[in-house]
């Protein structure tokens, strides 16, 4: 008799291609192959709907045809860890980028990493606006902005965001931007997950807000990074979007 | 410009900063489930991405798929008619018009 662990290995290294484990039975024993065939097929057929769900873009750029056997070899170097299928594809930005026969294509990588990063932020934590009085009343030398648990900050190598937009629906005559871009994130009030390219200044007073700066040591990062960088626009965006959870002092 | 006086010009813009956040209302659209009204694929879930539901309706204004849509426009956004002629509008519960057969 196995232990059930151990079982489980086998049936799992199985599904992946391995030997049978000990104990299938079919009612016509020469059937057990063909019978166990059906679960390795699910399985395949089902991981490969979960990650062109949760990577439409990449989808459409390989091709579905492409696709498809693209899956199941990430499927095979990268199982999921979690049941919550959503969790699943962490590494599939990295396998991109190390697989050889896409090498020419060194942009998908950085927009699988939007697409995951889209999905983490649309099941972030929910949390409430800032109450706006509080905000009016604050010292900027000692207000630290709280930003809702969705807010995202990519940095990436290729021009990831306009590749994402432009295969968007209607985004088809977008500009394609050249070199590298750093993505914003976040899960709006009305539970739409926006991606926006955002320039040095904003990235590095965002940088400074999520580590725990205050607001003027943020807006001076800002300006190191970008002379001239009014912080206005974008905390404004942020305030709207209902991304503003809490000012500390 | 010294160190003292770009920390005060910052120190008002940000007060400015501060000031303009404080009015700016969150942007949150009220919206509903509204079905019978998504193109076949473009279907809303729950659970949202990285779910199996999403995008899986199979017909253009599946009955028995919804959207999320801006409230109170469910019930009275245009739609073709049916290939038959029959009038098509959503709907706030599930219908069993363009159902695909199982």
């Amino acid at each position: 008799m196995h232990a059930h662990p151990d079982f489980l290995a086998h049936f799992d290294a199985a599904l992946r291609g391995g030997p049978l484990p000990a104990g299938l039975t079919a009612r016509d024993a020469a059937e057990v192959e063909r019978r166990f065939a059906v679960y390795r097929n699910n399985v395949a057929v089902s991981l490969t709907e979960a990650l062109a769900t949760r990577f439409p873009v990449i989808r459409r750029l390989v091709g579905a045809e492409y696709f498809a056997p693209l899956a199941r070899l990430y499927a095979e170097a990268d199982r999921p860890k979690s049941p919550v299928l959503a969790e699943w594809g962490a590494g599939f930005a990295g396998f991109l980028d190390g697989f050889a026969p896409l090498s020419a294509y060194p942009y998908l990588g950085d927009v699988a990493r939007i697409e995951y990063a889209r999905g983490r932020a649309f099941h972030a934590a929910d949390a409430s606006p800032v109450d706006p009085a509080r905000l009016a009343a604050a010292d900027p030398g000692r207000v630290r902005l709280v930003l809702h648990p969705s807010v995202a900050l990519l940095g990436l190598t290729h021009p990831a965001v306009s590749v994402w937009a432009r295969n968007q629906p209607g985004g088809e005559t977008l500009p394609l931007a050249a070199g590298p871009q750093t993505a914003l994130i976040l899960r709006d009030a009305a539970f739409q997950v926006p991606v926006q390219a955002i320039g040095p200044g904003d990235a590095a007073l965002l940088r400074a807000v999520l580590a725990g700066a205050c607001l003027s040591d943020a807006a001076a990062a800002a300006q190191r990074a970008e002379p001239g960088h009014d912080p206005q626009p974008l905390l404004v965006t942020l305030m709207r979007a209902g991304a503003m959870t809490d000012a500390t002092e | 410009m010294t160190a003292m006086t770009s920390r005060f010009v910052l120190g008002a813009s940000l007060a400015g900063a501060l000031g303009a956040m404080a009015v700016t209302p969150v942007m949150a659209q009220e919206m509903e489930k509204c079905f019978g009204v998504a193109l076949a694929g473009q279907n809303d879930c729950a659970a949202g991405p990285g779910t199996t539901c999403a995008g899986t309706s199979k017909v253009d204004y599946q009955g028995n798929a919804w959207k999320l849509v801006p409230a109170g426009t469910c019930m009275t956004m245009d739609l073709p008619a049916a290939e038959d002629g029959m009038a098509r509008s959503g709907s706030l519960e599930a219908l069993e018009r363009d159902v695909p057969k199982a």
